[in-house]
């Protein structure tokens, strides 16, 4: 016997089993995979390049603003840095700059800060208004001398994922947006470890995934090929994310 | 007597129509996917877990979902690539309707189609399966016209919109659509909301295709030939 349920989703069961089919071609998943490329084509063709993200009011914040993927990288090498108040943490600046550096906490409060407040918009859909501070990205990058042959900045973390550091990456548009900042502050405060102590990316155009929490090292880099499995984060390299993560 | 033939639909029309409805039937499973990676809908800028949602979705079967299997990354790709073949086709397609005149000549909402009397006399013709004018054979009815009508210049129009909306790129790029939408949240609930309003006219309209004989329907969307009913 037919089950009513069975009977309805037939038709429509088979041509949507028949996109799962279509899309493990390669020829089908390239093309499809292309949908990125094209909004970022049409969307930079679209906007200025330092088009900011919107900007709200104190009374527009979340009351509350949720943490996300790794709440504690839970590492013994993290445990120590968090017990000493991160006072022997310091981000790494490599790669191809002219001046390699090795930046304290104090050291990024030297630079001129942004404060902004901004929405960040989880690729599941939920947003949260929170208050973020610190430097700039493009002042830090300009301090270590970025090389010509510099495509691409690569953010590797002190959480883990199946073992390896969490790692994300922009180019250099989004890298020297006014907007993209090393946050060491969440709401006037020093940054919490479920929102990514002692310091996190923000990158305001660009879905949460993006914000790599825990910075423990900026490279720059000509090309992503060879850095975990070639696609520029642990998301896009693992489960298919669009690196380009500005829709 | 031999049937009556016309020729009912535009080689653009057709050509839009299938595209659209590969879209649309693509744009709606990818997004119930996308859905159930956090179905609450809330009003104004932000909304999380802690925040208060208007509508809880439910989980959407495997069933209607592309992929079948719960993966948010895969069902973006279908979704984000189809969206711009939607937006693209309809602007092309409302581009040609205006030169070939498509839409002054079928679409146009004449005041007698409006009309209480002309609208209650239309309804009493869908319920007894009537759905033509035998004056006029190649005209939409007046509610086939308003539903139209309504779907190409209002649901469409907004689902692609607010669509854009849920963009953090295009929030930069054109930060007038979200204050046009009242912020990201309310954007993504309009979109839902968008979607189920094409959704439902899909349903009606598939189940009026059955009911006025859809081979004859069928065809004069692949050809352009429709036979004038007896």
């Amino acid at each position: 016997m037919i089950r009513r349920r069975t009977l309805l989703s037939g038709g429509a069961g088979l041509m949507l089993a028949g996109c799962d089919r279509v899309i493990q071609q390669p020829t089908v998943r390239a093309i499809i995979f292309k949908g990125e490329d094209m909004h970022r084509g049409l969307q930079r063709a679209l906007s200025n390049r330092d088009a900011l993200a919107p900007e709200f009011t104190p009374a527009q914040m979340s009351p509350r603003f949720r943490t996300n993927g790794t709440r504690d990288p839970g590492t013994p090498a993290y445990a120590a840095l968090r017990a000493g108040r991160f006072a022997d943490w310091r981000l790494t600046v490599d790669g191809l700059v002219a001046r390699p550096l090795s930046l304290s906490l104090a050291d990024l409060g030297r630079f001129p800060q942004r404060a902004q407040i901004t929405r960040h918009d989880c690729v599941e859909g939920w947003s949260a208004i929170g208050k973020w501070q610190g430097p700039q990205l493009g002042e830090v990058l300009k301090a270590a001398g970025l090389r010509d042959a510099a495509r691409y900045i690569v953010f590797r973390c002190a959480d883990l994922y199946g073992g390896a550091p969490y790692y994300e990456s922009i180019d250099l548009i989004d890298a020297f947006h006014p907007q993209t900042i090393l946050a060491w502050a969440m709401n006037d405060r020093f940054l919490d470890v479920g929102h990514g102590a002692p310091l996190r990316l923000r990158v305001e155009r660009q879905l949460g995934y993006k914000h790599a929490k825990y910075l423990m090292q900026v490279t720059a880099v000509a090309s992503l090929a060879g850095i975990g499995k070639g696609r520029g984060g642990y998301w896009e390299d693992n489960v298919d994310y669009d690196w380009w993560a500005g829709i | 007597m031999a049937a009556t033939v016309i020729h009912r639909h535009r080689l653009a029309t057709r050509i839009w129509h299938w595209i659209n409805a590969v879209a649309i039937f693509i744009l709606i499973g990818s997004g119930l996917g996308i859905s159930n990676a956090h179905p609450h809908l809330y009003w104004g800028r932000f909304g999380a877990n802690f925040d208060h949602a208007w509508a809880h979705l439910p989980r959407f079967p495997a069933w209607l979902t592309i992929p079948a299997s719960y993966n948010l990354a895969i069902s973006r790709r279908w979704h984000l690539f189809f969206a711009l073949v939607l937006a693209f086709s309809l602007l092309a397609y409302m581009m040609v309707s205006l030169l070939n005149r498509h839409f002054q000549r079928d679409l146009r909402v004449r005041r007698r189609d409006v009309g209480a009397a002309h609208l209650v006399a239309d309804l009493r013709a869908h319920l007894a399966l009537r759905f033509h004018d035998p004056e006029a054979p190649g005209e939409y009815n007046a509610l086939q016209k308003l539903s139209y009508v309504a779907v190409i210049f209002l649901a469409l129009p907004l689902v692609i919109l607010t669509g854009l909306a849920l963009s953090p790129g295009m929030n930069a790029a054109w930060p007038w659509l979200l204050d046009l939408f009242g912020g990201r949240q309310s954007a993504r609930s309009l979109h839902f909301i968008a979607m189920a309003v094409i959704a439902a006219f899909t349903i009606v309209h598939l189940a009026l295709v059955l009911l006025a004989g859809w081979r004859n329907e069928l065809r004069s969307m692949l050809t352009g030939r429709w036979r004038v009913p007896e």
